[in-house]
């Protein structure tokens, strides 16, 4: 399931939901990853915009590679602006025992951050900057590039 | 004819134009000085499937996106 919000997730509804929805599917372990907006630098909250046809089929190809794993997979992510002490991501999953979520979380996030087509703003003294330094290219970035090299 | 466009924080409209392969679309964008700074950070999708090949055909009506660095969460 991939939800998208316009602006901050609700984590306590949205927890409770993926929560109730799987109390009863036998699963032992439920391991949710929150990301919450931090005040650092002077920022006033961050923003962001999504692609949502690829991010759509990243996600599929990580549910599929979940269930081959016994696995199920759940994500949450805002569009748009969220501000301080706000969360604007989670991800869980959940498996029969604890190992293979506890490592699948951890796969699923760094991939995430790797790959999935999100870029993030600073909202900061009233502007929208890009935050590039902390922003990764996509695998096989640079290929409309190689010609000029 | 196939339509690029430029995703995330590249402030630029989408625009048309003749190609066989991707080839030709690196060809016409390298003499886009607006796209200096991002086409070697930008990875490639055809019709919304990421590409690593710049033989990949084109035919027309077909979408090419460029997708700059990313951070989501």
């Amino acid at each position: 399931m991939l939800e998208l919000f316009d602006g901050a997730v609700p984590v306590e509804q949205t927890l409770a939901k993926w929560y109730k929805e799987e109390e009863q599917s036998n699963y032992g372990a439920f391991i949710p990853f929150i990301g919450t907006i931090r005040d650092e630098d002077g920022i006033e909250g961050l923003s962001f915009d999504i692609y949502e046809p690829i991010l759509n089929s990243w996600y599929d190809a990580w549910v599929l590679k979940a269930k081959q794993a016994g696995a199920i997979i759940k994500m949450a992510h805002s569009r748009g602006d969220v501000m301080l002490h706000e969360s604007s991501y989670i991800a869980a999953v959940f498996s029969p025992k604890r190992r293979v979520a506890l490592e699948m979380i951890d796969e699923f996030v760094e991939d995430f951050k790797a790959s999935a087509p999100i870029w993030k703003y600073d909202l900061k003294d009233g502007k929208r900057l890009y935050a590039k330094d902390r922003s990764t290219a996509i695998k096989g970035a640079g290929l409309l590039g190689v010609k000029n090299d | 004819m196939v339509t690029i466009e430029f995703l995330g924080p590249i402030q630029k409209d989408k625009i048309n134009l003749e190609a066989q392969t991707l080839q030709d679309v690196a060809e016409h964008l390298s003499q886009d000085a607006e796209l200096k700074t991002w086409i070697d950070t930008c990875a490639v999708a055809v019709n919304d499937v990421m590409v690593m090949d710049l033989t990949t055909k084109l035919n027309s009506g077909d979408k090419v996106s460029l997708l700059p660095p990313v951070c989501g969460g």
